[in-house]
């Protein structure tokens, strides 16, 4: 029997995808611990979060009151010991595998039994994530989407080892939230990162092939397929360096060409030209206006 | 700008009753002529001529000269998902010494049209067929993988990328039989595992009558 899950510690709430966990957790009136290692980081989410419930209260989405008391759910801390109180401590700190096994060893030794601990990885093993523990039985993974707060979609894998009872009590959890969970294997990049990924490679090669313009690229995908994104657009949205990671999580554990990084895309990183947030990637930006398109 | 269109049979790109076809003019006062299944015949009194390509290149009509080839004639293709109906999507297929004018003439008829144009190189698969087949084809070795049931893998992708539809409620949709003879005929000039047919479009095409 699994206890119910009545407060939820997010680790790496500092950051974006933490931030937005933490909003759907609180959301739906969990008692929610925002940890993270960085106070700094915890007091621009909790402003982000004043902000983001504040033009929910301006959209009529809810009362001033009630986003009073979601923020008054909202507690934050850098002490992981603070987590000892949680039936679920959901992870969203830097992916890597050694990291997050680290991570959920030490909430393993401080968290109470019946405790669920859900890892928001995107690439990694479910399965060699709760080998950290000595609770294999009670790791889920739960991945989100970003941002997590808008973002119904959640990625629910059990491990080799986890118990039908965690895994039903993490699913149960995630609907408690209004969101909408599916389930895969514990499989490098489950559903969205295993299709997307080598796809987004696919379109740097065909830009190397000289296939055609990225912004012909993009066009055709867009109004073939409907996408809202052209590949190469997304990439340099998320950043290209980002990519790169992800090939490297990838490729490794799969031996899927498609997963291989492109030599392009080496070469654009080489150069500084990692997207958006350089200012280049396959297109040039300045402020909001993208050329090249 | 004014085009012609000689049809040879059923076409793809601009299936009987399409509009695009009742705006066509006679040859002998076309600018471009548009071949829909007929031979194309250089003609260098036209600014451009449009060839419809199925999966072949536009090579195979013109013949190439070691990257040497190019004139006023074109490729194209509406993309098509199988048996959905056309796309506004036309991929307009050049070579290395395509002439300017030619594309531009072919993009002004296409867009006249309202249709969106993109240009590609003269590479199997083109664009839109390079870029989602692999990934069909990965859905479906994950389908039989038990990674996660269809249903499942289609609302991550619609929920969690925004996509219109999911890989496999196309891919299905389209043809897992069609999806067979595209990526046949990709796996047979790129020859990387991501290209060969996928087992269940194997298995479609097996049992299709021919």
């Amino acid at each position: 029997m699994t206890p119910a899950i009545r407060t939820v510690g997010v680790c790496g709430a500092g950051g974006t995808m933490g931030a937005g966990i933490a909003i759907v957790a609180a959301r739906a009136g969990f008692a929610t611990l925002c940890h993270d290692q960085s106070a700094a980081g915890l007091e621009r989410a909790a402003q982000q979060s004043a902000g983001f419930f504040g033009k929910s209260v301006e959209r009529g989405k809810m009362s001033a009151a009630e986003r009073d008391a979601v923020l008054g759910r909202m507690t934050r801390t850098t002490a992981l010991a603070d987590l000892a109180a949680c039936d679920l401590v959901i992870e969203a700190v830097f992916e890597d595998l050694q990291t997050k096994r680290a991570l959920f060893g030490e909430l393993d030794a401080l968290c109470p039994p019946h405790t669920i601990l859900a890892s928001n990885t995107s690439t990694l093993s479910i399965t060699e994530i709760a080998a950290g523990t000595k609770r294999p039985d009670r790791v889920v993974g739960m991945h989100f989407c970003l941002p997590a707060q808008l973002m119904k979609l959640i990625e629910m894998s059990p491990g080799l080892i986890t118990s039908d009872a965690t895994f039903q009590a993490a699913w149960a959890w995630t609907e408690a939230c209004g969101q909408i969970p599916v389930r895969t294997q514990d499989k490098p990049g489950f559903i969205l990162n295993a299709l997307l990924v080598p796809f987004n490679n696919d379109a740097i090669r065909a830009v190397e092939a000289g296939v055609a313009s990225p912004a012909d690229i993009d066009t055709a995908i867009k109004s073939a397929l409907g996408y809202k994104m052209g590949p190469l657009e997304l990439i340099d949205l998320v950043g290209l360096d980002t990519q790169i990671l992800l090939c490297e999580a990838f490729y490794p554990v799969t031996l899927d060409a498609r997963a291989a990084c492109p030599p392009l895309l080496r070469r654009m990183v080489a150069a500084g030209l990692l997207g958006r947030k350089s200012g280049r990637g396959f297109y040039t930006y300045a402020g909001d206006k993208m050329f090249g398109a | 700008m004014r085009y012609a269109v000689l049809q040879g049979g059923a076409s793809r790109s601009f299936p009987d009753g399409d509009p695009f076809l009742a705006g066509a003019a006679r040859p002998e006062a076309a600018e471009v002529v548009l071949h829909l299944g007929t031979r194309p015949v250089p003609d260098a009194t036209r600014k451009a001529v449009l060839v419809e390509l199925g999966t072949e290149c536009l090579g195979v009509h013109t013949g190439e000269e070691s990257g040497e080839e190019g004139s006023n004639v074109l490729g194209f293709a509406r993309y098509r998902n199988g048996d959905d109906p056309p796309s506004r999507l036309v991929e307009l297929v050049r070579q290395p010494r395509t002439l300017d004018g030619a594309i531009a003439a072919a993009r002004a008829v296409f867009e006249g049209a309202g249709l969106t144009v993109v240009v590609c190189a003269d590479q199997a698969g083109r664009i839109v067929d390079r870029l989602a087949r692999p990934k069909y084809n990965a859905a479906l070795r994950l389908l039989d993988e038990g990674l996660a049931t269809a249903a499942d893998m289609d609302t991550t992708c619609r929920l969690g990328l925004g996509y219109r539809d999911g890989p496999i409620e196309r891919v299905v949709r389209g043809g897992l039989a069609y999806h067979h003879d595209v990526t046949r005929a990709l796996f047979e000039t790129y020859g990387t595992p991501g290209y060969a047919p996928a087992r269940r479009a194997v298995v479609a095409a097996a049992r299709e009558p021919r």
